[in-house]
């Protein structure tokens, strides 16, 4: 099933019906011109965190869906993203858009230096390696040493940009169409670079390492250079935020923030595009509806205690699992699939 | 057809309506039978153990509303929500209240980090930022803050007190200073700075840090009291105010011993550093320490107790938290009352920055609220207390930062 959503995702066919979502995506800020909804800038900032969520997703998916390395410390690298945009900001006078390349580059770096000791861990190994990462940052974040760039516990404040050249649209809006821009190019990225050889090569290695070594694939070098694009779109994600929530603190950056981009993962689809932004979309909104859901059966249930969210978000987490392994791309191919086989049947 | 009775009668309840219509401001999330208000706070997370403070005031929003019907006649409509101590999180959370809850302010969001994300947003919207759960100093700053106001006797206060006690009761000091390397322990150190007064460069005569993430501060201890320093000043957490605690007296130093009150549990710090040790220290307090034998027949503690046991059961009452949230909610009730029937943002605001020697059940005797348009530090006096047997004695007057 996996195999059947991988090629959806990588099929050329896909292209309309991809095309479609952009587009759809692209005019839901439209909406604001229509409506006089004061909640409606809110929705635009939600839409922010689903997009940078699903590139820091999509980051994690490359690594894991289609190259079979496992990683837990993908955190570490939004942070550096994150960090790298605020001090540039803050400290270079670097315009905000500049910081994103110059985030993907850094963190690129790091990721591909990382992934030269970890070559040597497999599995499991290479979870706890990058889990150390995901501790070990927002310690270092604090460092005393570094403390006058990071600005320590405190974290660094900085200015939300305004929409250049007289656009007449709100920051929340400006700012989603920056997001959606950046995920557009990711995205275009990654789906050309799956598509050609070493796309192929990259999903060899995670299918049988030895035969595509034996093939001439270097597996080293793809591995490697695999975990710094990983991380480097990654990266770009967490400068992504940086801008969009102007603050950064090493809090911000917890283990927690790795588990999040692992379960939009699974959720929303291993080895599938269409699924990391499905994954981007439900780590921010079930996280929140779950303290809904928990509210609502207070009261309608008059229970004395509060139902704990996590535990609705845990339920909803075990239910999606049962149902739908393969994650929500993963259901949607195969409900694609039987439709296609009734319409032949009939 | 109409008679000019009833036409008559119309009028004068047209010019009713008008006139009660002219009383009444209401800011968002505010009808003649709500008022909504949102929170921020840590249930999930690193410091989840804080999120006690959130479920006292639910219950006493849930008391208020059954027992009294609200405020003024309007049930009180109170949204908390997990922020599991995450600044982005809080950001989206502010924005989830503010845009689509539509609330009419934010109460005691907790922590420093979590409120740094939010002050500059909430300060934009003019949405009033009350009571912050955080003893940073910066939260009192009106002039370019207006929105955003603190609650409790902040760090820098506190420490002020301390070294306005030094400079009047120590002759000749010299002070040995631990401090944990963070906002807190920075924030501490300058309040301390204040209160030596310009001399504080001849009394200071040590300065050592730790790292949270440090083991243990045997070799800091033993480095201070090489300095031959006669006061200990121990701006700690609770692991590390334990260990110190325990170490001074191990090695033989004998010092006059303040002791910062974030780490002056007894539970938490002066147990596990053994009573012996901790004989003599000194700390300030603002509340009735409610586990100290001294305050069990008083009337405010039977109060809290009793709201305790009916709304809030599975609230523990040894946990400090449960005081100082209790003192917190009865701030803002007080100012939603004073509001009246203009509940605009502005006027909450206005009401917040005009509080008038209000009195606070727990809090200790003698002190009092005071805030002003110039004045953002609701609570600033704190009483010194000495630790002797198993629990802190009060002594001396209450002592205000502001004074002398």
């Amino acid at each position: 099933m996996a195999a059947m959503a991988q090629s959806w995702a990588t099929k050329a066919g896909i292209g309309k019906v991809a095309m479609f979502f952009w587009v759809l995506l692209a005019a839901l800020p439209l909406a604001g011109f229509v409506t006089d909804s004061p909640s409606f800038d809110y929705y635009m900032f939600m839409g922010q965190s689903m997009l940078i969520y699903a590139i820091a997703v999509l980051g994690l998916n490359l690594l894991i869906g289609f190259n079979g390395q496992i990683s837990l410390g993908h955190s570490a690298f939004f942070a550096v993203g994150a960090y790298t945009a605020a001090i540039l900001m803050n400290f270079g006078g670097v315009p905000y858009w500049l910081t994103l390349p110059i985030a993907a580059g850094v963190c690129f770096g790091a990721g591909f230096l990382f992934g030269f000791p970890a070559l040597k861990l497999e599995g499991h190994y290479l979870a706890l390696a990058t889990f150390t990462l995901a501790i070990a940052v927002p310690q270092l974040l604090k460092y005393k040493a570094i403390a006058g760039w990071t600005g320590g516990v405190g974290g660094l404040l900085l200015d939300k940009p305004d929409p250049p050249f007289g656009i007449p649209l709100s920051a929340d809006q400006y700012l989603y169409y920056l997001c959606l821009v950046v995920a557009m190019v990711v995205f275009w990225g990654v789906f050309n670079l799956l598509r050609g050889r070493s796309g192929r090569a990259i999903m060899a290695i995670r299918d049988h390492g030895m035969a595509a070594g034996t093939m001439g694939i270097d597996t080293g070098l793809y591995k490697t250079v695999t975990f710094g694009i990983s991380a480097g779109i990654t990266g770009v994600a967490g400068a992504l935020s940086a801008i969009t929530i102007a603050y950064v603190a090493p809090d911000s950056f917890t283990l927690q923030l790795s588990i999040s981009f692992l379960v939009g993962l699974v959720v929303g689809g291993i080895a599938s595009l269409p699924g990391c932004v499905i994954g981007g979309a439900f780590i921010v909104v079930v996280q929140n509806s779950s303290q809904s859901i928990s509210d609502w059966m207070k009261d309608t249930f008059s229970l004395r205690y509060d139902v704990p969210a996590w535990a609705i978000y845990g339920t909803l987490l075990l239910l999606l699992m049962f149902f739908l392994p393969n994650g929500i791309a993963g259901g949607l191919a195969v409900l694609r699939a039987r439709l296609g086989r009734g319409s032949r049947q009939s | 057809m109409i008679t000019r009775r009833t036409a008559l009668a119309s009028a004068a309840s047209v010019a009713l309506a008008g006139s009660a219509r002219a009383e009444k401001k209401y800011g968002p999330g505010v009808t003649d039978t709500e008022i909504k208000i949102g929170q921020t706070m840590p249930y999930s997370g690193n410091a989840s153990a804080y999120g006690v403070a959130g479920r006292l005031h639910a219950a006493y929003f849930r008391m208020l509303n059954e027992t009294q019907g609200g405020i003024n006649g309007r049930k009180i409509n109170f949204i908390s929500l997990d922020d599991g101590y995450s600044p982005p999180k809080t950001m989206e959370l502010a924005r989830q209240l503010v845009e689509r809850d539509q609330v009419l302010l934010l109460f005691y969001p907790l922590g420093t980090q979590t409120n740094t994300a939010i002050q500059k947003y909430m300060n934009q919207k003019k949405v009033p930022h009350l009571f912050l759960a955080t003893g940073a100093s910066k939260w009192g700053d009106p002039k370019n803050f207006p929105w955003t106001m603190g609650w409790q006797p902040d760090y820098h206060t506190e420490c002020k007190i301390f070294g306005k006690h030094i400079t009047a009761n120590v002759k000749d000091p010299k002070i040995a200073v631990l401090r944990q390397n963070d906002d807190m322990g920075n924030d501490y150190l300058s309040g301390f700075k204040e209160g030596l007064g310009p001399n504080w460069e001849k009394m200071i005569v040590a300065d050592a840090t730790y790292e949270v993430t440090d083991p243990t501060i045997d070799s800091q201890i033993l480095q201070l009291k090489s300095s031959g320093a006669t006061v200990f000043m121990n701006i700690t957490t609770p692991k590390f105010a334990a260990q110190a605690i325990k170490k001074v007296p191990e090695i033989g130093w004998k010092p006059i011993h303040y002791l910062v009150s974030v780490a002056a549990s007894v539970g938490a710090v002066m147990r596990p550093a053994g009573i012996e040790n901790g004989q003599g220290i000194i700390t300030a307090q603002f509340l009735k320490d409610v586990t100290d034998p001294r305050w069990a027949t008083d009337p405010e503690y039977l109060e809290w107790k009793a709201f305790m046991d009916k709304w809030n059961p599975t609230g523990n009452q040894l946990e400090g938290s449960n005081v100082s949230s209790y003192v917190s909610v009865q701030g803002l009730v007080h100012v939603l009352k004073a509001c009246g029937d203009d509940l605009s943002r502005e006027n909450v605001m206005r009401q917040a920055a005009n509080i008038k020697d209000l009195r606070i059940p727990l809090l200790l005797p003698g002190i009092k609220v005071n805030t002003s348009p110039t004045n953002f530090y609701p609570i600033r006096a704190e009483q010194l207390a000495r630790f002797e047997g198993d629990h802190w004695v009060l002594f001396g007057d209450l002592i205000s930062a502001d004074a002398g």
